[in-house]
């Protein structure tokens, strides 16, 4: 019999960071592991939820939401990160402000070998791009966003959080 | 096909206090005409992207009109923007579309399809409020009063005029131009917004 995982990452946990931060608008591609994230997020009054057609707009989309003022979040998955290259150059980290990116980090495994050459090169990137990051492996971890959100707004740049669980709870009614 | 800087000039009578980000070669012959620097905004960096930033403002400033005027280039760069400025439906946001028909500033190769793209069409399709095509100066004069009060989200393609550079970059002529940096500095002022 399989053993279920303690201290599952749960979505209201995400959310609840969100909240604790001020974040105003979550600039995202959803995907099937955090479908229910994202109907929770539909569901607060206090955040908005800005669909994109790819990950490059996301991290435009959130420079003009800073620029207005406004605390967006970048939820996409690690190859839409990678998708996104010349975008995080040139629309975050050029432009010098905090912005927290939430990364699904597909492939990901602290057991055995990674396969999937989308989480082998994750860490890889953000190194080249020189964007420090935090894991999120369960729910004791989901502070780390705050943490995340402190250091980016002391230093004005991005920060990644990489979530290496998928958001348990996606296949609630 | 007409002139961006007789584009420009008709429209800055109509523009009011609204925020203009531009992009592209044609973007370049604004700050000479702008009346109101403080309102102008960049947003340029990465490519294709301007559009995605310009979004970004609207929706954070629903209350201030933003116009936007994109390149073709630049749009075939992220043509999922129309439907993601679509679904978020801006009632604020202007999108003109400078079509030259070329990477002017690269030599003035044809972009994909040069010439053969219903943009507007485009638009209209993704689901922008209102949409309007120009190829001359005096209908775009004649109309610009009307674009600036119809329902956003609002898409405007016109042809522009190339004006292609062939020199090497490093002989090139550059009109003054602001930093981004700076002319978001002095906007968040005018505006009276803290970054968050």
């Amino acid at each position: 019999m399989v053993q279920q995982q303690a201290a599952l990452l749960k979505p209201e946990s995400l959310v609840a960071e969100f909240k604790k931060n001020n974040v105003t608008h979550i600039v995202t591609i959803p995907d099937s592991e955090t479908n229910y994230l994202y109907e929770l997020m539909k569901e607060q009054d206090w955040l908005e939820v800005v669909p994109t057609s790819r990950e490059g707009e996301t991290f435009a989309i959130a420079l003009g939401l800073i620029v207005g003022g406004k605390v967006p979040v970048c939820v996409i998955q690690n190859t839409g990160m990678m998708e996104s290259g010349d975008s995080i150059r040139g629309m975050s980290l050029d432009a010098n402000f905090p912005l927290v990116m939430l990364i699904g980090y597909r492939g990901w495994t602290r057991h055995g070998v990674i396969t999937d050459s989308a989480a082998k090169y994750t860490e890889t990137f953000l190194h080249a791009m020189g964007i420090n990051y935090y894991l999120l492996e369960g729910d004791d971890d989901a502070s780390r966003i705050s943490v995340a959100f402190e250091e980016a707004r002391k230093n004005s740049c991005p920060v990644a959080v990489l979530v290496g669980d998928e958001y348990h709870g996606f296949n609630r009614m | 096909m007409f002139d961006s800087a007789d584009m420009f000039r008709a429209f800055q009578p109509h523009r009011d206090k609204a925020i203009v980000l531009v992009t592209g070669t044609c973007g370049r012959d604004w700050r000479a005409i702008s009346e109101d620097e403080k309102r102008d905004l960049s947003l340029q960096g990465a490519m294709g992207q301007t559009n995605a930033a310009a979004l970004g403002f609207a929706l954070a400033q629903p209350n201030e009109k933003v116009v936007l005027f994109d390149s073709e280039g630049s749009l075939q760069m992220n043509m999922g923007i129309l439907g993601t400025i679509a679904g978020m439906k801006p009632e604020n946001f202007v999108h003109f579309l400078m079509d030259n028909e070329v990477y002017a500033t690269t030599g003035g190769q044809p972009t994909p399809n040069a010439g053969n793209i219903n943009f507007a069409g485009m638009a209209r399709e993704a689901g922008y409020a209102s949409t309007f095509s120009f190829d001359n100066l005096e209908e775009f004069a004649d109309s610009i009063e009307k674009v600036m009060q119809a329902e956003g989200p609002v898409f405007v393609a016109m042809k522009m005029t190339p004006k292609v550079e062939n020199e090497p970059i490093g002989r090139r002529v550059r009109s003054p131009q602001r930093g981004r940096a700076e002319t978001i500095k002095v906007m968040q002022e005018e505006l009276r917004i803290s970054i968050a």
